[in-house]
């Protein structure tokens, strides 16, 4: 790989490293508890939870690492970890 | 919380950070308040090493690395360019405690003396996180860390948290804030207000390091909210070097938030060290006091 001058690095380039091969446990999302206030998205170091268009909120597990932020600030409780069967 | 703000994200996911990692977020955060028309200075640290790893970077605006100690000097400069071109991109420096508090506090000084229109952001992880643990001066009173272990014959670290944002506000800076990771639409505030107020501006986020104090990975906002709620945290804000507002709290036993980490562990065992335990209470207590963040009932 050629070394660039100055070491400039595209614009997110890190989204190349999926990191959610690291997860041990994985948030499932009750859609029936949830009342869709964000909280989990704000709130997530990765960046990961995303808002689809109907207003629902996924985990891209590409990327999570199961630190389970989302489950513990969850006001209706509605995001459990689950342990990843391998 | 019911109101959330969402915007931009700039902070990119694939970032090598530890899960549940408080100054990841505080990256996150701080880029939604500051928008697309930023520019980061970043100091070597934790942050810096998980962000952008040759030649991965998680960060979607311009950023420029440069040493432990010079990262404000850097801002000066870039702040000096900007001018003389006419162009009005903001610059940010995001550095962490050990950049702040220890190493770089010469340039910042400078950097605050001259009054660059710059916007320092301290995330505090309360230690050399990315080195491996080592004690820094943000660093609490009694907390074990590889450089101030505890055993039989020390108790943790030996020194109190310096007071930065006074020493920035002394300064003179138009605004200095404290803030937590735990409350980040109130972190969101600070910063947008912080950069858009001219000249030198100081923010200083709580930054719960998992893998550092020892807690589990989930636990990242209780643990700062505990830190606000026992007076070890206080987030205020200083305009002109007056407190003008503080965060009020009922305040719960400073115990609350020492058991749940590893690193006050020897507090509680193998013997109970109620008399170091009333002396951090005593910290908390000389906090709410000065900065009066006690909720007190109407008699």
């Amino acid at each position: 790989m050629p070394l660039q001058v100055g070491c400039a690095a595209r614009p997110g380039k890190a989204r190349e490293n999926k990191t959610g091969a690291w997860r041990v446990f994985r948030p499932v999302v009750e859609r029936e508890v949830c009342t869709k206030c964000g909280m989990c998205a704000l709130v997530c170091p990765e960046g990961c939870v995303e808002e689809t268009e109907d207003e629902t909120y996924v985990v891209d597990l590409d990327y999570c690492k199961g630190c389970g932020i989302c489950a513990e600030v969850c006001p209706k409780k509605a995001i459990r970890m689950e342990r990843e069967e391998k | 919380m019911a109101e959330v703000r969402q915007g931009c994200e700039l902070f990119e996911s694939g970032h090598r950070a530890c899960g549940g990692c408080g100054p990841a977020l505080a990256a996150r955060l701080l880029l939604k308040a500051t928008g697309e028309n930023v520019i980061i200075v970043a100091s070597t640290g934790c942050m810096e090493v998980f962000s952008t790893p040759y030649p991965e970077t998680a960060w979607k605006v311009p950023w420029i690395h440069s040493l432990f100690e010079n990262a404000a000097a850097v801002a000066s400069g870039i702040d000096a360019a900007l001018k003389k071109q006419g162009r009005d991109e903001k610059v940010v420096c995001v550095c962490g405690d050990g950049a702040t508090f220890d190493i770089g506090v010469l340039c910042i000084s400078g950097a605050f003396e001259r009054g660059h229109d710059i916007t320092y952001i301290c995330y505090d992880n309360e230690a050399y996180m990315n080195t491996g643990i080592q004690r820094s001066g943000a660093t609490p009173y009694d907390a074990s860390t590889t450089t101030s272990p505890a055993g039989r014959c020390s108790l943790g670290n030996v020194h109190q948290k310096k007071d930065m944002p006074g020493i920035l506000a002394a300064h003179g800076a138009p605004y200095v804030a404290t803030a937590s990771v735990a409350f980040p639409n109130d972190f969101m505030q600070k910063v947008e207000r912080a950069v858009n107020t001219p000249g030198p501006t100081y923010v200083q986020v709580h930054a719960p390091c998992c893998t550092g104090w020892g807690f589990e990975s989930g636990e990242t906002l209780a643990i700062g909210k505990l830190a606000i709620e026992t007076g070890l945290w206080v987030n205020y804000e200083m305009v002109d070097g007056e407190v003008v507002k503080a965060k009020k709290v009922r305040r719960k036993p400073v115990e609350e938030y020492l058991s749940r980490q590893r690193r006050f562990r020897h507090l509680f065992k193998p013997v109970r060290r109620d008399d170091e335990i009333a002396k951090i209470q005593a910290i908390a207590d000389r906090n709410a006091e000065k900065f009066g963040i006690d909720i007190r009932r109407k008699e």
